[in-house]
């Protein structure tokens, strides 16, 4: 049985709930809307989530200071009026670097994990509905990249392919695919083995439209979950590779790579730590919270 | 043999066997879910399929309908051989070959509205039909098996166990079938909804001439709904007979056994009948090949007993 | 009868949902006496299996609250009891079966471990003893071999057979009261047959009594002495078996036992199945009178303003209670005379 706890079952719960006046349905996507904002903390985070994004887009106009402009006056300087942030190492703005930073950690983490999710999805879904030498095929070398820690591999595939922002995204992205090929796969197996699948088969439905009108909308939640959990990871996956030189090149800002410098300021220059630290914890909270209350806001089960 | 008599199902020696796998990968063995299995279903009949859990009753089911192909055996439904059809053909041929499954909470795609998940069956096999006209012909069988076709947008959870099984129901006579397997589609539901079910299958069956084969574990009911009946033990049929015929004359010791086991809703009735119950005989019944041993009535038993 | 075992007391339980509070159960009372076979029929959300679960405190708190009452079992009120006193009660005095005997055996632990674990508790045995008295016990259930058995795991045992592992563990610590709870749903008609049959002759041999929930008014008919319909967390009427079965009084055990079918007479003759319209109702917005009367033809509108009570149904006999604001003989003989 797919709804509901045992309780609620025996409880009655499933009997046909509202007035029969009351009948009106609202549209799939305004329904989507109210259970979303039944969630305030989904709503939160949605709301981090987009003014993040509409820092980094709009950071030329919102960012107080050019953030490669290094000002002597204000080497590790501290928190001020004209720098909130205060400086780093070498003067720069943090507070504009911040800002900055914002375009190369949400891109590194929201581009690597649509090209992950754009790669896992289809093979997830072959290999899971196919089955067979496909299957296998696609589940060896899935167990293979999964062996490899998700780091290194990312590491090794930016290092291959040179060091820029861009290649930095496309080796995270790769380096993920997997995990969504595996988890697709093993969702669209637990989808398939339930019985409206094959009320879907007995129908006549053919084989692709039982993929993705009858299998598809139901993994989705589970996958866009995952999602919002591997972009924040992606987030400190470009950090890392900032840090080593294989990301975000100096002197463009991320705010891994900003981190990373400032451990070496710890004792002369705290906020140099704090601030891009703190972005990276509200940014990645932000897609998590969001993540979870879009799980619950996809499932028609749930309440508004 | 007139027209009336012609059967819309007709399966020849239908068997589904296993593959058993050591755990070491080594000899294999087979096991029989399903062998030999012979029997017709006439235009407008109920055929009722009865036996214990692993007597194969749902696995003929999905044979029939080719949702598990069986291993060997014909099934001519409509003078088609099944079995012969291409993929795209079979799929084609769904359109008269329906399903109504057990358990209506898992049948239902949990995210797919009532309205839609029953205008698939136009979509997938009347494609000529436009959207004004699929909604209006779902409204229609919405209204037929008693539902407010004002909740055609409402999704599965948000109906009572009755209410969904009656949304299966619509769905499976959408395209006017003249075949439907309903297997078990009254056993996940309260008592109180069960008559319900019951009758409307009943009144399609008036009203479309369809044929069913109903696969229960209720005798009473498939007593009470089923022309003929077929008493299934471990994959063999052990007597097929016109159903008033099998339950006043059971002449297989299985199928006795098994219609003592029925309780009688009538206290003193049932009291006497648990008084007098010889404790069941987990023995092999015996087996033979499917005679008939009066008009119509077979009986799967050795020479000697067919008496 | 002899003296009272169990006396249930106005209980109430209620769960809290997203949706609003469930009433699952709405002021329900009884008593059982020692010895006596109670048979509890209703459909899913009558409250039949919550309200036992809540006397042996097995509902989960939260979402689960009880929300009033008492269950006196030989004089102690199972509600007011330590989560520790009432341990010792649940399978010792008060001994269960549930529907599925798979998921309520642990499918790692052998069944000797399973039947030996409440001995322990409950009895104090020590190991040899106890391991003597399952095999005791797998014996009384009837399953042949016991002694090589009680090795085995719950796989290797057939449903039916699991089912008696099932009973021979309620029944391990001679308890005063078993409760079945749909016991024989998930079993075949001949297994069925046979768990009834083992049930009645333990009973006869051990004398506890028995609360045998189901929805199956045929097992009811045969081994109840006395019936109780539930329906939306409410007890609607309750008699002796033969009374209930004979003249019912509510009209939805009129329902019930009018949707069986009859098997009278031949096929062509055979009327067509009495159906209670409409579906149970949704227990977070509870009709505000008898909660059947929604689908009741013979409701009256006092039916649908205010709960009837409980009480004895007149001209019936005696001990025969009834909650309906309307005379349902009466009616019907006005309805056969039309």
């Amino acid at each position: 049985m797919s709804t509901g706890t045992p309780i609620a079952e025996t409880a009655g719960i499933a009997a046909p709930t509202g007035s029969p006046g009351l009948i009106q349905e609202p549209g799939t996507v305004t329904a989507f809307w109210r259970r979303l904002r039944a969630r305030p903390s989904a709503i939160a985070g949605l709301v981090i989530v987009g003014l993040l994004i509409l820092m980094a887009v709009f950071a030329p106009w919102i960012a107080p200071y050019d953030p490669t402009a290094t000002d002597w006056g204000n080497v590790r300087g501290s928190p001020s009026l004209a720098h909130p942030f205060g400086g780093d190492e070498v003067g720069r703005d943090v507070l504009s670097r911040i800002i900055f930073g914002a375009r190369a950690s949400l891109g590194a983490g929201l581009v690597s994990v649509a090209l992950a999710v754009s790669l896992g999805l289809p093979l997830g879904l072959l290999a899971g509905y196919a089955g067979g030498w496909i299957d296998g095929a696609i589940s060896r070398l899935t167990d293979a990249l999964l062996a490899i820690p998700f780091l290194i591999l990312a590491i090794a595939l930016a290092a291959f392919l040179g060091p820029s922002l861009v290649n930095a995204m496309i080796a995270i992205g790769l380096s993920a695919t997997s995990t969504f090929i595996r988890l697709t796969r093993a969702q669209v197996r637990a989808v398939a083995a339930e019985e409206f699948v094959e009320a879907a088969r007995a129908m006549g439905n053919p084989p692709w439209r039982i993929a993705f009108v009858h299998i598809l909308p139901n993994i989705v939640p589970a996958i866009l979950v995952q999602a919002t959990l591997t972009i924040a990871a992606a987030i400190i996956a470009e950090a890392s590779l900032s840090f080593l030189g294989l990301g975000q090149q100096p002197p463009e800002p991320s705010w891994g790579a900003m981190l990373n410098t400032a451990k070496n300021f710890m004792d002369q220059a705290p906020w140099m730590a704090i601030w891009p630290g703190l972005s990276i914890f509200l940014a990645v909270l932000a897609f998590n919270l969001f993540g979870d209350g879009l799980r619950d806001a996809l499932d028609p089960r749930q309440r508004a | 043999m007139s027209m009336q008599d012609y059967p819309v199902v007709s399966v020849r020696d239908l068997s589904k066997h296993y593959p058993l796998r050591s755990w070491w990968g080594g000899k294999d063995s087979v096991f029989r879910a399903v062998e030999g299995v012979s029997f017709d279903i006439r235009p407008g009949e109920t055929l009722g399929l009865v036996g214990e859990s692993g007597s194969g009753k749902s696995t003929i089911g999905r044979a029939v309908t080719m949702l598990n192909p069986p291993t060997s055996g014909t099934i001519a439904f409509e003078g088609t051989d099944l079995a012969k059809l291409s993929a795209g053909a079979m799929r084609k041929m769904r359109a008269r070959i329906q399903t109504v499954f057990q358990d209506p909470y898992a049948a239902l795609n949990p995210r797919m509205s009532a309205g839609d998940y029953v205008a698939e069956a136009f979509k997938l096999h009347r494609r000529d039909m436009r959207r004004p006209e699929r909604r209006e012909a779902v409204a229609a069988l919405f209204q037929r098996v008693g539902l407010d076709p004002r909740f055609m947008g409402r999704y599965p959870h948000q109906f009572s166990g009755g209410q969904r099984q009656r949304i299966c129901i619509a769905r499976a006579i959408a395209l006017k079938p003249s075949f439907i397997v309903a297997d078990e589609p009254i056993a996940a539901l309260d008592v109180s909804i069960q008559a319900q079910v019951v009758n409307l299958l009943q009144d399609l069956q008036d009203e479309m001439g369809l044929s069913y084969l109903f696969i229960s574990h209720d005798l009473r009911m498939v007593r009470y709904l089923c022309h003929r009946v077929a008493v299934l033990w471990r994959g063999r049929i052990v007597e097929l007979a016109e159903a008033d015929a099998l339950y006043e004359a059971p002449r297989h010791p299985y199928t006795r056994r098994l219609l003592a086991a029925v309780p009688v809703p009538h206290p003193a009735e049932e009291r006497a009948r648990l008084a007098a119950r010889d404790i069941a005989s987990h023995d092999q019944p015996p087996d033979g090949p499917l005679t008939e041993v009066a008009p119509g009535h077979w009986v799967a038993l050795p020479q000697e007993q067919r008496a | 009868m002899t003296k009272p075992l169990l006396d249930v007391r106005d209980l109430a339980v209620a769960f809290d949902t997203d949706g609003g509070a469930v009433h699952a159960v709405n002021g329900v009372s009884y008593t059982l006496h020692e010895g006596e076979t109670l048979g509890i029929v209703g459909e899913s959300g009558s409250g039949k299996s919550v309200h036992v679960l809540a006397m042996l405190g097995l509902i989960p708190r939260p979402p689960g609250r009880i929300t009033g009452g008492q269950v006196l079992f030989e004089g102690r009120d199972l509600l007011a009891l330590k989560e520790r006193e009432i341990r010792k009660i649940r399978g010792g005095a008060i001994g269960f079966v549930f529907q599925d005997p798979m998921s309520s055996l642990n499918p790692g632990m052998t069944v000797a471990a399973q039947i030996v674990e409440p001995l322990r508790i409950h009895l104090g045995l020590d190991a040899r003893a106890a391991r003597a008295r399952a095999k005791e016990l797998l014996d009384l259930v009837r399953i042949p071999n016991a002694g090589a058995r009680l090795d085995q795991y719950p796989h290797e045992f057939s449903g039916g057979q699991r089912q008696r592992v099932m009973i021979a563990i309620g029944l391990s610590c001679r308890p005063k009261l078993l409760i079945a709870d749909e016991a024989t749903t998930a079993l075949d008609v001949t297994v069925q047959a046979e768990i009834v049959a083992l049930v009645q002759e333990l009973k006869r041999e051990l004398g506890m009594a028995i609360i045998w929930i189901t929805h199956d008014l045929g097992v009811v008919a045969g081994i109840s002495d006395t019936v109780q319909v539930m329906y939306a967390g409410r007890i609607l009427e309750r008699g002796p078996v033969d009374d209930i079965f004979s003249d019912p009084r509510n009209a939805y055990t009129l329902g019930l036992l009018r949707s069986l079918p009859d098997l009278s007479g031949g096929r062509a003759g055979r009327r067509r199945l009495h159906q209670i319209e409409g579906a149970p109702p949704d227990m977070r917005h509870l009709p505000p009178g008898d909660p059947f009367a929604p689908r009741n033809a013979y409701a009256t509108p006092r039916c649908r303003a205010e709960m009837p009570p409980l009480a004895q149904a007149p001209g019936a006999a005696p001990g025969h209670l009834v909650a309906a604001w309307y005379d349902l003989p009466d009616l019907l003989s006005r309805e056969a005379a039309r």
